[in-house]
């Protein structure tokens, strides 16, 4: 394509770039842009790239803390823990590319995770992901799921990174827009942290990786629009994932690091050369000056257009200190990847781009880059709805029966059969992996000290409230991360609404932020990274609002960390936390008797701090033998769950004072299940009373059934055999497309 | 004992198996790159796991023409202790060095789990610190690892006691011919394994078991 192309209103409307921003477009640059600029503009304007939409309210978000070196806005923040060891980590979203073409578009989003990470100075400790998917019978969703575990598994494992846990979910919102969060989190000196600010002028900008080729020519732009019934011939903008180039890149950028050559490094991502080398230039307050000549390309003839805009994987950019040069190549002639200087850093501000010596862009780099356009979009609260009361929710007719349809329910079964896809050991350092509240991962080359890690969001109740939907999402990973017993240190989101040009969309992603910042606030659980994914919607239809909350954890004595599964007979069950029977968007009345009605349970965040502390000090004094976490389907697929894991059942005496259905799947906020040896209950029920935390003993556990005073023993084999048989059977079944 | 690693573009689990010679030698392994031409010399050469150039090929092809390779065969030759874990494995017999073919998993997905691991011959260099017949659990993690190989060269292996190590009590996670997991050479010093004993060495792990493989090799050599 050459610079002269026409640039009619289709072409910029092609673009996704509304009339307003056109004008701004002109006025800036100050004549018709070429196609090259606005395909720049289209690159670096984009909701995906720009966060035009949310930042206003992201910057609400509380993002400071005693531990916290690198908060938002760098490749992935970057948290203090201790011994001048730090943790680096973010959550980003793959949606559009995988639903568009599953394995690639998920493998990529795993690679793209992993290159902020290590781009960061860090290496790749630890994977997670949060996969939602339509509902299971509609026709695609088992293809999706298919194609999306192996793309995850494909490119974590071969490139090395444990993958230790994640939620999967589905819902019909989801039928025909997916959702990949991918999350990684690495492990760094903290005086080893590199950023992406270019610093001094007229230094060498150098590319490094893999060759550019024509994949991926848009995906940020197709990743910020809505689908329709003909997204799959989209398939062209998603990128083509190369974990073993992305390895490769891995020992070559931290090698190159060592060598002090690195001034500033930013990895190529969405919108590839064009976002890293605008955001380093106007990070550093500095103009870029690109020679696309130089450039390593697979394919003969690309223009400077296709160049700008290809996501060819596994590449980087850095400024490189010119002393150093000779020594930096060195290293990536070893690990045969590309080494080329691609242009300079300027005095002058301006982004400029030549193809075959003529000037094919030349734009002021502040105003694509940190000034771009920022929208405050009008909203629309989400109306209240109305609670259900639980004596107006009927009852099961068999507990023991319904226990066991639900916990051999789509929703709440085992992920086994996903996650004995990924790598969960290499590495050597996973204590736990997928399975148990959170991931917990010995620091390398420490003896003691753990991290864990839980991504949570429960979508069911945003929609029905976004305030308190966004305050359950940080509260629940909060505390999944303090059944295992380490202090939650900060966490990462991943924001995934529909078009935040409906009032009512964006009412749904101010309220979920409002919440989410309320409880990170109120928890001192700071979002230190992020990425917001918008337009996810089918046809008009958008999906569940679904922040995505990912939370890092520290643990002094990974030796004290603890396990939801029962240990033993005849120990004490004790639950913390008060069981009103809250059933208003739980599990139960939703999947049971399919009503979507009804206000998700109140977040006390006073009550979720005062009871995680109880619990961790408890932990880490060595009380307890199991905790688990009360949420999906409340205390009693909670307690089937730990005595699956155990292979040990259970005596329970219900409490009388909450009719049974909600007593049993109440989703009552600030709960856990804790077990302990028997002659050590009441001195820790004495000592939860002194510290103002409710808990009471429902029962002890026992070798055999789980048994509910007054209600038919329920049968463990069964339990089991319907936890681990949802998942494999449903793969199994004849694919309906066939 | 004096032990080295030979690392390839890909290789992902070498600090695995670096660290878990370390904490059980109480010597550093030697890193050795693939594009060396000569080993040092040393009681065990360790093939440690991963993707060698991606395994876009057959798995363990592209690495078994690496420059390395010539040194490693004739370390074979000489009786140096030679181990190959997972993408070892898979290089080894791609070297010809130890008989038969690792074909994909017959489920076709990548499986990490733990399985039971007999042990089928405790008479050799890597397996005499287990009982004959022990049963352990052993983690796996492959995508490649449906061990085949003619019926003539099966029965030798069976008959030769070269068949070490056998998935146990159904669990068999690939597909395998006769549940085999690990097998040695004719001579007795290389063993090419798809399970991961470098990956169970620590209570951390969730078991030590994996460290008598390990402890074996110390064993035979002193």
């Amino acid at each position: 394509m050459s610079n002269a192309v026409e640039i009619t209103p289709e072409l910029i409307a092609e673009h996704g770039l509304k009339p307003d921003e056109y004008a701004r477009i002109l006025e800036l640059t100050g004549r018709v842009p070429t196609i090259t600029e606005l395909g720049i503009y289209s690159a670096m304007w984009n909701e995906h790239c720009s966060y035009k939409s949310s930042k206003k309210w992201l910057r609400t978000l509380p993002t400071k803390g005693e531990r916290v070196l690198v908060g938002p806005g760098e490749n992935a923040g970057v948290v203090d823990i201790g011994d001048g060891d730090v943790v680096v980590f973010k959550m980003e979203s793959h949606n559009h590319p995988s639903y568009i073409s599953p394995v690639q578009g998920a493998a990529t989003g795993v690679g793209g995770i992993l290159r902020d990470v290590f781009t960061m100075g860090a290496r790749p400790i630890a994977a997670l992901n949060a996969l939602r998917f339509g509902a299971p019978d509609h026709e695609k969703t088992r293809h999706i799921v298919s194609g999306v575990v192996e793309g995850v598994g494909s490119y974590g494992n071969s490139f090395g990174v444990p993958t230790v846990g994640g939620e999967v979910n589905f819902d019909p919102s989801y039928n025909g827009n997916c959702l990949v969060n991918a999350f990684a989190a690495g492990l760094a000196k903290a005086d080893g942290i590199f950023l992406s600010e270019a610093k001094g002028v007229g230094l060498p900008i150098v590319y490094l990786g893999s060759k550019t080729g024509r994949d991926g020519i848009h995906g940020a732009t197709m990743a910020s629009a809505e689908f329709d019934d003909d997204s799959e011939e989209k398939r062209p903008t998603v990128q083509i994932g190369d974990p073993f180039a992305e390895k490769l890149l891995l020992e070559a950028c931290l090698e190159l690091m060592k060598t002090g050559a690195v001034i500033a490094i930013q990895d190529m991502g969405a919108a590839g050369l064009t976002c890293s080398a605008v955001e380093m230039g106007a990070k550093g307050n500095l103009g870029v000056e690109l020679n696309l000549d130089m450039v390593p390309c697979r394919e003969e003839g690309m223009t400077a257009y296709e160049m700008m805009l290809s996501e060819s994987q596994e590449r980087m950019l850095m400024v490189l200190d010119p002393s150093k040069q000779a020594e930096a190549e060195a290293v990536f002639e070893k690990w045969d990847l590309s080494f080329a200087v691609v242009g300079k850093t300027t005095d002058d501000l301006r982004f400029r781009v030549f193809r075959h010596g003529e000037e094919m862009a030349n734009l002021p780099i502040k105003e694509l880059g940190d000034e771009a356009p920022e929208y405050d979009r009008p909203s629309i609260p989400t109306p209240n709805r109305t609670p259900i009361a639980t004596h107006d929710v009927p009852a099961p007719k068999d507990i023991g029966a319904t226990l066991i349809d639900m916990i051999g329910s789509h929703q709440l079964s085992s992920r086994r059969w996903v996650w004995e896809q990924y790598d969960q050991l290499i590495q050597g350092n996973t204590k736990q992996g997928p399975g148990g509240d959170a991931a917990v991962v010995r620091v390398d080359g420490n003896e003691k000290k753990g991290l864990t890690f839980a991504v949570d969001v429960t979508p069911r109740y945003c929609v029905a409230d976004p305030i308190e939907g966004g305050k359950q999402a940080v509260a629940e990973c909060w505390r999944n991360l303090t059944a295992t017993g380490s202090l939650p240190l900060a966490a990462t989101d991943n924001l995934n609404f529909g078009n935040p040009e409906k009032p009512d969309i964006m009412g749904q992603l101010v309220g979920c932020i409002e919440g989410i910042g309320e409880a990170c606030l109120a928890l001192d659980f700071p979002i230190v990274s992020g990425n917001v994914s918008l337009y996810n919607e089918t046809n008009g239809e958008g999906i569940l609002p679904t922040p995505a909350i990912g939370g890092v954890g520290l643990l002094e004595d990974i030796n004290k960390s603890m396990s939801i599964s029962f240990k033993q007979a005849g120990e004490a069950i004790i639950v913390i936390g008060k069981t009103e029977g809250h059933l208003g968007c739980s599990t139960y009345l939703r999947d049971v008797l399919g009503r979507n009605e009804g206000t998700p349970p109140t977040v006390d965040l006073a009550a979720e701090k005062a009871h995680g502390a109880f619990v961790r000090d408890a932990i880490q004094a060595g009380r307890l033998t199991a905790t688990h976490d009360v949420s999906d389907g409340g205390l009693l697929v909670a307690l089937a769950k730990m005595a699956i894991a155990g292979q040990i059942g259970a005596h329970i005496t219900p409490n009388a004072d909450v009719p049974l259905q909600g007593w049993a799947f109440g989703e009552d906020q600030a709960r856990y299940i804790v077990t302990l040896p028997a002659q050590a209950a009441d001195a820790f029920l004495a000592d939860a009373k002194a510290a103002g935390v409710p808990a009471s003993q429902i029962g002890q556990t026992a070798q055999g059934d789980l048994k509910l005073e007054g209600s038919a023993p329920i049968s463990l084999a069964s339990l089991t055999q319907a936890y681990e048989g949802w998942f494999p059977t449903y793969m199994a079944a004849p694919d309906i497309n066939e | 004992m004096k032990s080295a690693v030979i690392v390839f573009p890909g290789s992902n689990r070498e600090r695995d198996m670096l660290y878990a010679l370390e904490q059980i030698t109480g010597t550093k392994p030697q890193t050795v790159w693939h594009a060396e031409t000569s080993l040092p010399d040393v009681d065990l050469i360790a093939l440690p796991g991963g993707f060698s150039y991606g395994d876009y090929l057959r798995s363990g092809a592209i690495a078994a023409r690496s420059p390395i390779i010539a040194a490693l065969k004739a370390a074979a030759d000489k009786g140096t202790r030679i181990l190959g874990v997972c993408n070892g494995f898979q290089v080894l017999t791609e070297t010809g060095i130890l008989p038969g073919a690792l074909m994909r998993n017959a489920g076709l997905k990548f499986v990490c789990k733990t399985v039971r691991l007999e042990i089928a011959n405790a008479n050799t260099d890597f397996t005499r610190a287990y009982k004959q017949g022990e049963i352990i659990d052993c983690p796996v993690s492959h995508h490649d690892g449906n061990f085949f190989i003619q019926e003539d060269g099966l029965t030798r292996l069976e008959g030769e006691g070269q068949v070490a190590v056998r998935y146990a009590e159904g669990t068999n996670p690939n597909g395998s011919l006769n549940d085999i997991a690990g097998i040695t050479n004719a001579a007795g010093n290389v063993l090419g394994m798809m399970p991961h004993p470098e990956n169970l060495i620590e209570d951390l792990n969730g078991g030590t078991a994996g460290r008598r493989l390990f402890e074996s090799v110390v064993e035979a050599i002193a």
